[in-house]
Order: structure tokens, then C-alpha cells, then sequence
């Protein structure tokens, strides 16, 4: 057996992870993936003399995950490209090769992903970033930011265009990079809740989440139900809150006034509930590794309870026009597939995977904390284009405030908030998912001898789905590109990290 | 159309009718009070702040780099630290932000934005202002779109948010500042015609907020140009934006 079984929130020892050569590694993946498996993280780990490289796989239906590893001595410089078989790994092939160096030979498309400041060949330069080019005699190329027309995050976007229709779309990152990686395993790691916190504001709550759960399980520290219960309450108002945003943004996009205005007013109901539990509209400070800072008394219990109601019923009210007004449908429909085969060949994952029909949702294929008591049900369409992505966002908020109603009604009862700390397990690795509002996070924790985090790697949802991106406006006309952009709603930070 | 009416008369009016009296739910965490008589010295704060925001003997908070966490008053066990609601934490001076036992939010809030004659004579009536994220979190920056929804809606006082710098009299920078957006951002300021405005918005933009020790970060910007509003808070509450702008306007 060349892999390692573990599953979410789980911790196993590293010198139970197999090493294998990279040769032998690869023909496991090809193996692995084509009985269904995919990657959930491929990082480098620098050792004192070469590179070990770890890969964990998920196999959604049996809620397993699998590692395994290889090691690169320092003169090793390649290895066959992985993603020439599998494309699902063609980012985090690219990555790794950022930050190593060590090369995917025949790597179809190995671009810088974010120009890390500690990147492994500093000569690379933001300003040369490597753009494909289209030519002929009616191409044009239209070059959009880092810096947008809106109140938004930095990217840039080039479009190749023919006349109106795109042929190709090149998304270039990077300069939202603040190295939180590094950061993460410098100094103690217990003391990182701010930091976790900042690396994607919207999505603070998932990212506490998953970090406080690694925590408590390398530690050991057993949350109480009520706590557990909290945290998952503020991470389905993060995910409505989000939800009511990316709709508002749409509805703006294809001129609906309306639903831009009233989505983006019922939002504001959301994000004050947070505030009013923990004193921060996004829910900063809530989530600690332990438990929470914050409880929900009765009477808060009975204001939340009320507004969520209220929200529920105009979310409804807002939902049934928006998505029957003529107008807006026929901007929404047909718009920017990504069909069911290419989501699952380029590995997508969360609300705009589940729009193309690939079933794939954390809280239920690897559930943690409060959706193991209280499970959350899988919603896929099937169209893939924005229409879907858009009504998926309506259906998954409508859902989400059911569930909230359901767990005001029946909050665990418990006075226990934060468990004490303990200390982290030596020479282990943890990994802890959440479905956040995008889709899945993955935090994993490597620690040392001393139970010191040595290497803490992250992945946000935005980094599987940005190249969904650039294939869904292929075809398409130039103008259709804010609604797709926003169907998708990605995260610029959380990619860049 | 019959969809449309009843979506609207079932919203209501929703707007804040006087953003300048308007408080913030009690929880939120705005202005500290700080107690040295009751301080014990024991450091407690210094040791759980993220961001070194506090010093102790005497306690001292730089709301500039404080994230309003909340952490040191939670640790600290004679109850010297408390986070109040008042939200009209703006400055014009760097200095001003770091507060004491001995300020008073009130005269705080009347002295720390200087209006001055100039910025009220061409931007009193109409402020557009182009924001460039920096490397922020995406947190002030959906707080600087709520400044202008319909609950806070800035633009009635003719503060708007526009798309190009070249419409604009001035920038709100959000985040640290990364190096991969360091010539973006300084590139964008250039685009904006003289006179303009540099408005600093939250604790990252400010001071570089939890990520000021990022080997990633580059905040040589702020050595080169003068910095005219600093708005503290992470992320900043519309309200303390609005509020921030309008004295800043001599409004």
C-alpha cells in the first residue's frame, strides 16, 4: 500500500506517509485519479538537503482522504508533468514549480501563478508575465486592470479577441500576494487567528474554521456542542452573506436595479446579525482554536430568529422576480458554460462546480463540526452557465437560512465556549476542509519534532476556479464578461494568498 | 412591474437618516477606554495583541495598527481595556490615532480631522474618489461599497465612488500595500490630476496591520506622498468612513 489513509480533521503521523520516487508517485496519482480520486493539495516541503513533495487526494464518496509523498534530492530538478494526464493537477503543478523550482517536464501551460516573493527563480518578473498570443488580421487584444472600474480586487484580465468574441482569456494574479504562507509557520502558531482572519475578509469565518478545527485536532482539544453549533451558524451567514452580495453584483451587471439594490439591502441584515453575535460585521474575532468568544443568549437568540425570517421571506420575494424577469434570464441563460466535463477535468470544486452538476460539497462528502449531527443535503444544476451559477446562489441562501432557522430553534445548551489549549502532536500532519461560501478550503499543518508548525499550506476554492473562468468566456462576447466574472464571485486574495 | 412594486414596498425605507448621529449596535468594537489606575502591569494585552497596536505603563493603543480584536480586552483580567461602540475614530495626523487614559473620544473626534479651507472650497459639494485595493483582504473594501447602498448612501452628500482615476480627486487605498501592487498603486495616484486627496482606509492601509513584518509587503508609497484622512478599523464600518470624509470636507 503506497498510501497513507486519513480523512478531514485528522491527524496522522508523517513517518507513516509513504515515499516513493517521483516516477512512482505519478503512475500512483494517474492510478488513484482514475478510479476517481482528486487532488486536494500538492505542496513542497524544503527539507535540509532536497524537496519532499506531498500530495493528498480526496475520494469524495468514501470521505477518505489519501497522502503520499516524494522525495527530491537537491539535484533533482524534474519530473514528468503529472498534468499532461490528469489536468486537475495543472495549477498546483505550476505552484509547486514556483516555489521549488523543480520542474513538471511537458507541462502543457507552466505560467507563474502569483509571483510569491519567495519564489524560487527571482528573475521572473511580473511585468514579463508570459501571455499567450492570438494572431491574425482581425485580433485584438483588450487589457483590463490590475486596477477595475469598481470597488474590487487587483488582477488583470487580456482578452484576445476576434471583433466582439473572445477566443481566449488570459487571467494573470498575483498582486494581491502578502506571503501569508511563511507567516503562518513563523512564530507561534496559535497566535495566527488575525492572520487567518485576513487572508480572504469574506470568507474569515471558513478560514478560522478550518484553521481552529487543525488546531484542536493536532492538540487534541475537544469544542463543546454549543460552540460547535456557533461557529457553524456564523459560517451559513457568512455563506448567505456572500451569496446576497454576488446576486446584488449581478443584477447590477445586467441593469436590474432592483434586485441590485434589494439584494444588496437584505445582505445588510445578514452581516449586522454577525455584528450583532460578535461585534464584527464579518464575524472577525468569533472563531478562536477551542472553541468561540462569543455566546447567543436567549433574547439574541429570539432577534436572530426574526430577522432571519424576515430575510428569509424577502430573499424569496426578491429571488421569485429576479430570476422571472425576461430581461434578466436572457442574459443569464446560455451565458458562460463550463459543461460537466470540463468542471471535472480542471477540478472545480464548491457552488459554481455544483452549477455544472458535479456533486461536490465538504459538508457532506467530509463532514465537520455541526453538519455531522445535522447534515447538509447536496444542490446541483446542471446547465453550467450563469444563469445556474446565479439561481445555485439563490437556492443555496434559501437553504442556508432554513438551516440557520432549524439551529436558532434548537441551540445546544452548554455554558462551555473555549476549551483550553494543549500542545500539538510532533512529526504529524493534519489536514482540515471546510465549505466555505466559494467552496472548499483546505488548510494542512505540518509540524516538527517539537510540535512547532514547520510548514502550513492553504488553499482557497478561487484557486481551482479561476481557469473555469477563462474557459466559460471563450466564444463569448467581451461584454458578457462582468457577469461571468461575477457569477463566479472568486476571491483575488484567497488565490494570491 | 407588479413584482417589482410590492419587492420594493415590502423593503421599506432602510436608510440611516442622520449618518452623523447614527450609532453603531453596541457590541461593535470602535474607540477603547483605557484605564491605568486599574492596570495591573502584568502585560497580558502586549503578549495576545496581533499587531503590537498596544504598550503598556502607561497603556497606550495606536488605533492605526490595532485590528479592534478585542483579544487584549478579553485577556486582561482587571478590566482596564473596554471597546466601545463610538465609531469616529478618523485622523488627519498619523499621531493623533495612538490614545490614552486621557483622551476623550469626544474632543478626540472634534480635533483629530483638520478641515482645511482648501479641500472645503473644491471638494465640499462633490468628493469622487477612485479606490485601489492594495493587497486588503476584500473586507474594507465591500465595506467601502456598503458606504454607498442603500442604508449609508454616501452619494447624498456628493462623495461618490468612481472607475477612473482620471474622474477622480483623489484615492482610498485599502490593504498593505503589497510589492506586486506597489506600482499599480503609485501609478494610479499619478493618473488622478492635481489637487488630489490620499485617504488611508483600515488598520492594513495605515500601519500594514497584521501584515507589516511581511517580507511581501512594500510601503515605501508612504514615505513618498503625504497621507491626508487615516481611517482606522478592520475593517473600517461605513459609518466611520462617512463620517471621517465629511469632517474632512469641513462638513
Amino acid at each position: 500500500m503506497s498510501w497513507a489513509v486519513t480523512s478531514n480533521n485528522q491527524t496522522i503521523d508523517l513517518a507513516a506517509i509513504p515515499v516513493e520516487t517521483a516516477a512512482g508517485l505519478r503512475a500512483e496519482i494517474i492510478e488513484q485519479c482514475g478510479r476517481g480520486a482528486r487532488p486536494v493539495a500538492f505542496f513542497g516541503q524544503k527539507l535540509s538537503s532536497g524537496v519532499r513533495l506531498f500530495v493528498i487526494l480526496a475520494d469524495d464518496p468514501r470521505s477518505e482522504l489519501v497522502a503520499s509523498s516524494a522525495i527530491f534530492a537537491e539535484s533533482e530538478k524534474s519530473y514528468p508533468s503529472i498534468s499532461s494526464e490528469i489536468p486537475a493537477f495543472h495549477l498546483f503543478e505550476r505552484e509547486f514549480f514556483e516555489e521549488t523550482g523543480i520542474k513538471p517536464e511537458g507541462h502543457p501551460w507552466l505560467k507563474p501563478v502569483r509571483f510569491s516573493h519567495n519564489r524560487a527563480d527571482q528573475s521572473v518578473r511580473m511585468a514579463d508575465y508570459p501571455f499567450f498570443k492570438v494572431e491574425g488580421e482581425s485580433i485584438h487584444e483588450v487589457a483590463v486592470g490590475p486596477v477595475h472600474a469598481g470597488v474590487i480586487e487587483p488582477g488583470h484580465f487580456r482578452f484576445m479577441c476576434s471583433g466582439e468574441k473572445v477566443h481566449h482569456l488570459e487571467i494573470h494574479l498575483g498582486y494581491q500576494h502578502r506571503g501569508i504562507e511563511p507567516m503562518m509557520a513563523d512564530g507561534s502558531i496559535w497566535k495566527k487567528s488575525k492572520l487567518v482572519e485576513s487572508i480572504t475578509g469574506d470568507s474569515a469565518i471558513a478560514n478560522s474554521l478550518a484553521y481552529s478545527s487543525l488546531l484542536e485536532t493536532a492538540a487534541g482539544i475537544e469544542v463543546s456542542a454549543r460552540a460547535t453549533a456557533i461557529r457553524t451558524l456564523a459560517l451559513e451567514l457568512e455563506r448567505v452573506a456572500l451569496h446576497m452580495s454576488s446576486l446584488s453584483g449581478l443584477c447590477a451587471d445586467v441593469g436590474d436595479l432592483t434586485g441590485n439594490t434589494f439584494f444588496g439591502a437584505t445582505r445588510t441584515y445578514v452581516i449586522n446579525s454577525l455584528l450583532d453575535i460578535c461585534g464584527s460585521r464579518f464575524g472577525y474575532s468569533l472563531i478562536r482554536p477551542g472553541g468561540v468568544n462569543f455566546d447567543i443568549d436567549a433574547a439574541l437568540s429570539a432577534k436572530l430568529l426574526k430577522t432571519l425570517e424576515m430575510v428569509r421571506d424577502r430573499v424569496f420575494i426578491i429571488g421569485e422576480r429576479t430570476f422571472n424577469m425576461p430581461g434578466v434570464l436572457s442574459r443569464f441563460q446560455h451565458t458562460g458554460i463550463v459543461d460537466f466535463k470540463t468542471a471535472e477535468k480542471i477540478n472545480m470544486v464548491g457552488i459554481t462546480a455544483r452549477a455544472s452538476g458535479l456533486k461536490r460539497d465538504i459538508r457532506a462528502d467530509h463532514p465537520f463540526g455541526f453538519y455531522r449531527l445535522y447534515p447538509a443535503y447536496k444542490l446541483t444544476l446542471d446547465s453550467g452557465d450563469v444563469f445556474a451559477r446565479a439561481y445555485m446562489r439563490y437556492l443555496e441562501a434559501t437553504r442556508s437560512l432554513g438551516y440557520l432557522i432549524d439551529l436558532l430553534s434548537g441551540l445546544p445548551p452548554g455554558t462551555q465556549l473555549l476549551a483550553e489549549r494543549g500542545s500539538l502532536k510532533p512529526d504529524s500532519m493534519t489536514v482540515s476542509m471546510v465549505e466555505g461560501p466559494r467552496g472548499e478550503l483546505v488548510h494542512v499543518m505540518l509540524t516538527g519534532a517539537n510540535g512547532e508548525a514547520v510548514r502550513y499550506k492553504l488553499k482557497d476554492p478561487s484557486f481551482n476556479n479561476w481557469f473555469a473562468l477563462a474557459l466559460a468566456v471563450r466564444g463569448e462576447g467581451v461584454s458578457d464578461f462582468p457577469i461571468c466574472n461575477k457569477s463566479f464571485d472568486l476571491s483575488y486574495c484567497g488565490y494570491d494568498l | 412591474m407588479f413584482d417589482s412594486i410590492k419587492v420594493r414596498i415590502k423593503q421599506g425605507k432602510q436608510y440611516i437618516p442622520d449618518v452623523k448621529r447614527a450609532e453603531v449596535n453596541p457590541k461593535f468594537r470602535g474607540f477603547p477606554l483605557l484605564n491605568n489606575k486599574t492596570c495591573t502591569r502584568c502585560d497580558d494585552c502586549t503578549c495576545v495583541c496581533p499587531t503590537g497596536a498596544i504598550t503598556a505603563h502607561p497603556l497606550k493603543i495606536d488605533l492605526g495598527k490595532c485590528t479592534f480584536c478585542g483579544d487584549c480586552q478579553r485577556a486582561c483580567k482587571s478590566q482596564s481595556i473596554e471597546f466601545t461602540n463610538f465609531h469616529k475614530m478618523a485622523a488627519s495626523r498619523r499621531e493623533t490615532l495612538i490614545v490614552d487614559h486621557n483622551t476623550d473620544r469626544h474632543l478626540y473626534t472634534l480635533d483629530a480631522v483638520k478641515a482645511n479651507h482648501e479641500i472645503k472650497r473644491l471638494f465640499g459639494r462633490s468628493l469622487k474618489l477612485r479606490s485601489v485595493s492594495a493587497g486588503g483582504c476584500n473586507g474594507c473594501e465591500l465595506e467601502l461599497n456598503a458606504c454607498s447602498n442603500v442604508n449609508f448612501d454616501m452619494t447624498r452628500f456628493g462623495i461618490e465612488m468612481v472607475a477612473s482615476p482620471r474622474h477622480a480627486d483623489g484615492i482610498v487605498i485599502t490593504g498593505p500595500v503589497s510589492e506586486n501592487m506597489a506600482y499599480a498603486l503609485e501609478d494610479t495616484l499619478l493618473a488622478v490630476p492635481n489637487p488630489r486627496l490620499v485617504i488611508a482606509m483600515g488598520t492594513c492601509a495605515i500601519s500594514g496591520g497584521v501584515f507589516q513584518d511581511s517580507a511581501a509587503v512594500n510601503r515605501n508609497f508612504f514615505d513618498k506622498y503625504k497621507v491626508d484622512l487615516y481611517i482606522p478599523g478592520c475593517p473600517v464600518h461605513p459609518l466611520t468612513f462617512i463620517n471621517g470624509v465629511l469632517r474632512l470636507l469641513g462638513r
